[in-house]
């Protein structure tokens, strides 16, 4: 396979002509990838416009969302899809690089690859799985949990006041951890579930990093007389930066767009915000819930406008990974 | 005769031909998908003739028959004009089957079942009603013992013929529904948790304690959920078990193209949440290179669904046709044409 006498004669014999054809071949294949990226953007921008035009800026700032009345809003769902992907990033991040910095750096081998390949495992599970474990597993005991609150008389005094505050459209910091609905659904379960989601992404790229900062660089340390911490901390991370940062982009990325597990477990509200236990709703998963059934030509309009949405959410925090990994990567690393 | 039988051997020995005059293809309302599965089964195996049905939504069910990629569309809701002047030709409805919604709940304790109305429902899924020993609820079942439990309201997070035939009833029972909130597949739901589908609702409904929801019969007897009966227009507790939905249509003047809602039937017998489901087809089938056999396939399965097809409604919790709506839809049936000709 590898021995390079066999592989020369192969290459020379190999005319100009057949070149050009590969040439234009490859040409041909890469301007695929362009093309679709044209025609959807294209096909989503013209279904988009009966609803575009109709709401104009008010579909980006205002929260009704009524099929009935034929009046459209995304600001729930852009803050939905917003809140719940950053919360779970901010979760998953640490969790993901002390795993990381756990099978690279501490763990023994016997134990550092089978654990390092059922954090992979992970992210080979499709989103379906995680919808069904999350409602047949976790919300059971999220659900168990919130009718806790009808257990003692003083916690159902602070749900009795809490319900009066929630009812005028406000919320204060006690009242946003006190559960709103006593079936488990809701923004806290899909933060749960987006969190375990995309901790692999993280995780494995952080893994793979770490293990290529070179050994120089651990070894300068130690010879400076640096602990163990202080190597991580100064000589690894720093010169692993800009990798994990890549992996946490691609983490977001996946939760941004993550429809299925999320549609199924959100809680599909509209409403503001006022409990991390009440329902909300992410674009993604408003789209699966109602493209199907979108009847009217405003109402389908305005579905394939929140995915014209997410499109251009996704391309906006791609960009943003880019500066964010030019930036981080350190002087004299390729 | 003896044709169709060949034919019916040829295909049972080739398992799919799609590209075949002998097969009909459907798409739509997911909620009488469970009994035309057992239709379509039965029909294949007595004459021969595969009926590939996909459940995607009575939307998209719609949208396919609107774009000619289907024989017929299956719908919970009958088209509104507007969606009928967008089609390229005259669509026909007929009803093959009735459905009941029921309210289920989940109250440990509570044996005997509950009695509702449809002000109770609508102050419940308004979010006026919040606690199940609320004055009103109590008021109505004398004797039962309800617990102190607030209440979760359960609903459909995806658009749905279920929500159609729900929100069309409490927009006939109380004003203040009407107005605020309305009648559709989707809606912007005041209160409540939404879950995704009938089995979705029942699931929320069965996990929680204080939960209620609204769901198809069918999926209240599998999932073995408790469900109430509810008050009808002449002041009786229906329960919809073993059929008073079929009723309902008894109650309303059926007009000429069956469009028509019969939530709040007036028959004194009827379960007041009820509604058609309907197949939706052209009434001229001259279109697309669809070949006359073709045509004629459809109206035998079609005229079968409504008369001996209905066999099969009552043992999977769906009620028949009463005989002025079959009447209706046979006369339907037997408008459709080819190119102009009588089929």
């Amino acid at each position: 396979m590898s021995d390079p006498a066999r592989r020369l004669p192969t290459r020379a014999s190999m005319s100009s002509g057949s070149d050009r054809v590969f040439q234009y071949l490859i040409l041909a294949l890469a301007s695929v990838i362009v093309l679709v990226f044209v025609v959807s953007l294209y096909l989503l921008g013209v279904d988009s416009w009966p609803a575009l035009r109709q709401f104009g800026v008010d579909f980006f700032t205002t929260r009704t969302w009524n099929p009935v009345s034929g009046t459209f809003g995304a600001a729930a769902m852009i803050t939905g899809t917003l809140v719940t992907s950053f919360v779970a990033l901010i979760i998953s991040v640490p969790l993901a690089i002390a795993s990381a910095l756990f099978v690279a750096e501490y763990a023994p081998r016997w134990l550092a690859n089978p654990v390092g390949y059922l954090i992979e495992l992970l992210a080979a599970i499709p989103s379906v799985v995680y919808g069904l474990w999350a409602l047949f597993v976790i919300a059971p005991v999220l659900s168990r949990w919130e009718q806790g609150y009808f257990a003692s008389p003083e916690k159902i005094a602070i749900y009795t006041a809490c319900k009066n505050i929630w009812d005028q459209d406000r919320t204060t910091l006690q009242c946003f951890f006190v559960p709103s609905a006593f079936d488990g659904r809701g923004l806290a379960l899909a933060i749960i579930i987006l969190t375990v989601m995309i901790l692999p992404y993280t995780a494995s790229v952080a893994r793979d990093v770490i293990r290529l900062v070179p050994a120089d660089q651990r070894e300068a340390m130690y010879a400076l007389g640096a602990t163990k911490w202080e190597v991580i901390s100064r000589a690894i991370l720093p010169y692993a930066r800009a990798g994990i940062m890549g992996g946490v982009i691609l983490a977001l990325g996946r939760a941004l767009g993550e429809t299925l597990a999320v549609a199924m477990v959100i809680g599909d509200s509209q409403d503001i915000i006022k409990s991390i236990f009440g329902g909300a709703s992410t674009m993604a998963s408003v789209i699966a819930n109602q493209f199907g059934d979108a009847q009217e030509t405003l109402h389908r309009s305005s579905v394939v406008t929140l995915g014209f949405i997410l499109f251009f959410v996704s391309v906006a925090v791609n960009l943003l990974a880019r500066v964010i990994i030019q930036r981080l990567t350190p002087k004299g690393v390729k | 005769m003896k044709k169709t039988f060949l034919l019916g051997l040829a295909l049972s020995a080739t398992a799919f031909t799609s590209a075949s005059a002998q097969s009909l293809t459907g798409a739509g309302a997911s909620f009488p998908y469970p009994l035309y599965s057992k239709m379509f089964a039965e029909y294949k195996s007595d004459k021969g003739v595969s009926v590939n049905y996909q459940s995607v939504g009575s939307g998209s069910g719609q949208k396919q028959i609107i774009e000619r990629t289907v024989d017929f569309a299956g719908s919970d809701n009958p088209m509104s004009d507007e969606t009928l002047k967008s089609a390229p030709a005259k669509l026909l409805h007929i009803p093959t089957a009735i459905g009941a919604v029921v309210p289920s709940y989940n109250l440990p304790g509570v044996t005997a079942p509950l009695k509702f109305t449809g002000k109770v429902l609508a102050d419940i899924y308004l979010g006026k009603i919040k606690l199940w020993n609320d004055g009103a609820i109590a008021a109505l079942n004398p004797g039962v013992t309800i617990p102190p439990l607030p209440i979760t309201v359960a609903r459909r997070s995806d658009g749905s013929g279920t929500t159609f035939v729900f929100s069309d009833y409490l927009s006939k029972v109380s004003s203040e529904w009407k107005s605020k909130v309305g009648t559709g597949n989707s809606l912007d739901w005041p209160t409540g948790t939404g879950a995704k589908g009938n089995d979705g609702v029942a699931g929320v409904v069965k996990s929680t304690p204080g939960a209620i929801g609204y769901v198809e019969l069918v999926y209240a007897k599998q999932n073995k959920l408790p469900f109430g009966s509810v008050q009808n227009r002449a002041g009786k507790f229906i329960t919809a078990d073993n059929g008073p939905a079929s009723k309902a249509a008894e109650g309303v003047v059926i007009p000429a193209d069956t469009r028509v809602s019969i939530t709040n039937s007036p028959n004194a017998d009827a379960y007041p949440i009820a509604s058609f489901t309907y197949v939706i087809f052209y009434q001229d089938q001259k279109y697309g290179g669809r070949s006359e056999a073709q045509a004629t396939e459809l109206k035998k399965m079609l005229t079968w669904m409504t008369t001996s097809g209905q066999q099969y409604n009552e043992p999977l919790d769906y009620a028949k046709l009463p005989t002025n709506a079959a009447n209706k839809a046979k006369s339907i049936i037997n408008s459709m044409t080819y190119g102009g000709k009588k089929l």
